[in-house]
């Protein structure tokens, strides 16, 4: 099993990095925009005279403070589920362990 | 597959809204009795919202040369149940409103519609079909993963082509515009969330036997 998931993730992890390596494709004005602000020029190119009509409350002062709040949300994530698979981890070979001993 | 702040005219953002509310009210009912039925679960839920929160913080870059994120519902949705993620979601798509300027409070109901539920319904019903058809537990586990993230942008784009439909080609002119965006950018990104959510899978088949026995999922493990 521990390698399968190996190979699995290799596989996640080249193509993740391939469209990196590749030549990027050439009729977006900037390499890798977002799709959601794609979709906002979208609506835009077609409706000129759509005026958004609330804006957001609060806004990070700059992208170094947007940085971190990514990095905040994926830091949480990761640390509660890597938490939570440790613990099950370690249960798991306890009771392995202790089967072991009993056999004995 | 955030639509930005005011980006969605009233009426549409009001009706989405409307739409989303009974799933999330229903999600948080079916959370707290959760909770009091089977807390042992507890943990592996916040885990499974956990998986939510990292995988939609990851913009990753895609063939079609833009950037864009997988949602991280699709773990959950076949483990608890996809009315659950309702609740899950939301927490997602609140903290990057708020604290991101991700998404948006009037687009919230919008966003919470294609991340939250269409996504995990989406999910939930691929992984039901194919373990229906008897195809393998990992199999069955990435198409769930892989469709209801894609769903999720589609849902997006139809979202978008319901409120602003082209003048000429009217809705699904607009639909192919935005799915072009959205939902082909979306493929491999999709296909990465259906490989990690098999990774979390195999572990957890593997250390929290007991756990996904309470939940009745996959009896009899990898099969």
């Amino acid at each position: 099993m521990k390698r399968t998931n190996l190979m699995l993730l290799a596989v996640v992890v080249i193509l993740v990095a391939q469209p990196l390596l590749l030549p990027i494709p050439n009729q977006l004005g900037e390499p890798f925009p977002g799709a959601d602000d794609q979709g906002k020029k979208a609506i835009v190119a077609s409706n000129p005279d759509y005026r958004p009509w609330f804006k957001p409350i609060w806004e990070p002062p700059s992208g170094e403070i947007t940085n971190l709040f990514f990095a905040l949300q994926g830091a949480l994530g990761a640390g509660l589920l890597g938490y939570y698979l440790g613990l099950r981890r370690g249960r798991a070979q306890r009771r392995n362990q202790d089967n072991v001993d009993a056999g004995h | 597959m955030h639509i930005a702040e005011g980006f969605l005219p009233p009426l549409h953002a009001a009706a989405w809204a409307a739409i989303s509310l009974p799933f999330v009210v229903v999600s948080t009912w079916r959370v707290n009795r959760l909770m009091r039925d089977q807390p042992q679960t507890k943990l592996l839920l916040a885990a499974s919202g956990a998986y939510a929160f990292v995988l939609s913080a990851l913009k990753l870059p895609s063939v079609t040369g833009s950037c864009s994120h997988p949602t991280g519902t699709g773990l959950g949705a076949i483990l608890f149940g996809p009315s659950v993620m309702a609740l899950l979601g939301t927490i997602v798509l609140l903290f990057q409103a708020l604290l991101l300027a991700h998404g948006g409070l009037t687009t919230l109901g919008a966003n919470v519609f294609s991340m939250a539920i269409a996504g995990p319904w989406v999910a939930y019903a691929a992984f039901r079909g194919a373990r229906w058809v008897n195809a393998p537990l990992a199999v069955a586990v990435f198409l769930a993963a892989t469709l209801g993230d894609w769903a999720t942008y589609l849902v997006t784009a139809g979202q978008l082509a319901l409120a602003f439909p082209d003048p000429v080609s009217g809705f699904a002119g607009a639909m192919v515009k935005f799915a072009s965006v959205f939902a082909l950018t979306q493929i491999p990104l999709a296909i990465i969330e259906g490989l990690l959510t098999v990774i979390v899978i195999n572990l957890l088949n593997q250390y929290s036997r007991d756990e996904l026995d309470e939940l009745a999922f996959a009896p009899g493990g990898a099969k």
